[in-house]
């Protein structure tokens, strides 16, 4: 079969996103299952040093230029459209996140490819390529080929093992010499995250709520339950839109991924958005009205309820668990 | 400021999905919509930025259930005129309605100028082939920040610096001269709330235009092969019983791991 694959290297000062070795991974899998070369492409400013991490490729491909410090996607999608040419590239992956969106669709408007959005797994059937996407915040899949075995993907983060694309091999480095185009984005400076109040990732315990608290002052219940368990509140990107709290206590690909012994989690749907973000915890509870919801999905243990009863059960019985440990 | 918010229907997940009898789509019948949350986002950081600058809002839509409500109720928040192109969308993917968006910013006499900002959320639930607005940049020539989450003008009034979310709370400062297209994922503040009241009064007095645009040929690149409900439920074990039995096997569960002192 003619056609090779690349991946897009997504890196954010100097560190290599998981995604990348997600891609690179799966990549892999396909490129051997297809026999055909698997590419790395890196671009950046004074990125380099980071070649060596691509062992899991046949080839990375290098541009390192001062113009791509923090390029705009649509740099990045020209000098990804003259490779797709180049190299016959048949299969791109490119990372479903923040920092690379635009990239896919940008890349499919110029070289006529068709691009594939939110991509969770990829199985090589007979020498065909099928991906499985999900839809509708993870309530629907969708299984999919290209025409032709030729397309771009989005790969959703959190969907391959990041282990598999890491590899101790020195990769073989190409190093382009593609000239970058003028952009009218300019990248101005670096936001650091706002000082919380709390740093969530370093609790144990986290008393996570969603759409479903309601409102604002519901929080508080939340809160007593947190602070009975030792733990703090945080939450999914709604809550923090409204302003309910604070956007340091935000679970999620935009907000903090967190590795708790116990997420319990209330009134989340569980978008993947916000999965993403909490599906490492060691133990995992979670009440939601919906049976159907995609929480239940990640969770160890589910109840399948209305918060508001639930919650002021829980809260007793933590407060008189706490009594009786005093008493004896 | 010359603004332009395209916003977007899309399915209330809160409602179940059902899958069309093809096995390939949905079955529309069944189906609640909804404004899609970043859309609403967009409109709203629009107004703010009406509030802060002056200026006009254009709202746009494709015909869709309820989008109708979700116009006015968008003049209502402080839009100023508000479209629908009629026609049946729903099998519609982003780089075509981005066409279909195009269109409309290059008819009617519509210019853009570097007062012109072109809002859109940053991402749908049902983006399958992408999202609408690096297609609409690209189509249109234009610069393009995606995921933003606050948006003022630099002194020269012609550019915008914006705010664009990358993960755990780092966040970066792009410029970009104007006209220009935003994704927008969230507004600098909660979106706002309009009593019913206020929407039934500018429904009264306000109007949507409605405009007949052709879809365009190649509506979806890609053919699904099937559309399947992921196995809900399949790791997490459920705990039954009264709110009080339920709160006593979580407190178990949590004495078992040393998550709370016997």
């Amino acid at each position: 079969m003619s056609g090779s694959i690349l991946i897009v290297a997504e890196h954010l000062r100097m560190e290599i996103a998981d995604t990348t070795y997600e891609m690179l991974g799966i990549g892999r899998k396909i490129a051997d299952a297809l026999k055909i070369p698997l590419y790395a492409a890196l671009f950046g400013k004074d990125i380099s040093s980071l070649t060596s991490h691509f062992g899991a490729a046949d080839s990375v491909l290098v541009l390192d230029q001062l113009q791509l410090e923090m390029p705009s996607p649509d740099v990045v999608a020209n000098l990804l459209n003259t490779l797709v040419q180049q190299k016959d590239i048949s299969i791109v992956l490119v990372a479903g996140t923040n920092v690379s969106i635009g990239i896919g669709p940008k890349l499919s408007f110029r070289s006529h490819l068709p691009f594939l959005n939110f991509c969770r797994n990829i199985q090589v059937v007979d020498g065909k390529v099928a991906f499985t996407s999900q839809l509708f915040g993870g309530k629907i899949l969708s299984d999919i080929c290209f025409p032709g075995n030729r397309g771009i993907v989005s790969i959703y983060p959190g969907s391959f093992p990041v282990d598999q694309g890491k590899s101790e091999k020195i990769p073989a480095a190409e190093v382009l010499d593609f000239a970058t185009e003028e952009t009218k984005v300019s990248f101005k400076q670096f936001i650091e995250p706002v000082a919380g109040d709390i740093d969530i990732t370093k609790q144990d315990v986290l008393v996570s709520v969603g759409r479903g608290i309601e409102n604002a002052d519901n929080i508080a219940m939340a809160e007593e339950l947190a602070q009975l368990l030792g733990g703090t509140v945080c939450a999914s990107r709604p809550v923090v839109d409204q302003g309910w709290l604070p956007m340091s206590r935000q679970v999620g690909k935009s907000g903090m991924t967190v590795k708790p012994r116990l997420y319990l989690s209330l009134g989340i749907s569980g978008a993947p958005e916000h999965v993403e973000g909490m599906q490492r915890a060691g133990l995992i509870i979670s009440v939601n009205k919906d049976p159907n919801a995609p929480i239940f999905d990640v969770s160890h243990y589910g109840v399948c309820a209305d918060l508001f009863d639930i919650l002021p059960a829980l809260i007793e019985q933590i407060k008189t668990h706490a009594e009786e440990k005093q008493l004896t | 400021m010359d603004m332009f918010v395209f916003l977007k229907m899309v399915p209330d997940v809160v409602e179940e999905l059902v899958i069309g009898k093809d096995g390939k789509s949905l079955d529309t019948e069944s189906m609640r919509m909804k404004l899609n949350d970043p859309d609403e986002h967009a409109l709203e950081e629009a107004v703010i930025l009406k509030e802060k600058y002056g200026g006009k809002i254009t709202v746009a839509a494709l015909e869709a259930p309820e989008v109708d409500e979700v116009l006015y109720t968008a003049l209502a928040k402080g839009a100023d005129r508000a479209a629908k192109f009629v026609g049946d969308w729903t099998r519609v993917q982003p780089h075509a309605v981005a066409k279909v968006f195009s269109f409309f910013l290059s008819s009617g006499g519509q210019q853009l100028t570097p007062e012109t900002l072109i809002l859109l959320g940053a991402q749908a639930i049902d983006d399958l082939e992408g999202e609408v607005a690096p297609y609409l940049a690209d189509i249109l020539g234009l610069p393009y920040v995606g995921v933003v989450t606050a948006v003022r003008l630099d002194e020269s009034k012609e550019k915008a610096l914006v705010i664009k979310e990358f993960a755990g709370g780092l966040r970066g400062e792009f410029e970009l001269p104007m006209p220009a297209v935003l994704g927008v994922l969230s507004a600098e503040k909660p979106p706002r709330y309009v009593p019913i009241a206020k929407v039934r009064s500018v429904m009264k007095s306000a109007w949507i235009e409605t405009l007949e645009v052709a879809p365009p040929e190649a509506a979806m690149r890609l053919s699904i092969d099937r559309l399947f409900v992921p196995q809900v439920g399949g790791r997490a074990e459920m705990l039954e019983g009264s709110p009080e039995e339920v709160a006593a096997k979580v407190a178990e569960l949590l004495i078992e791991r040393a998550l709370i002192r016997k």
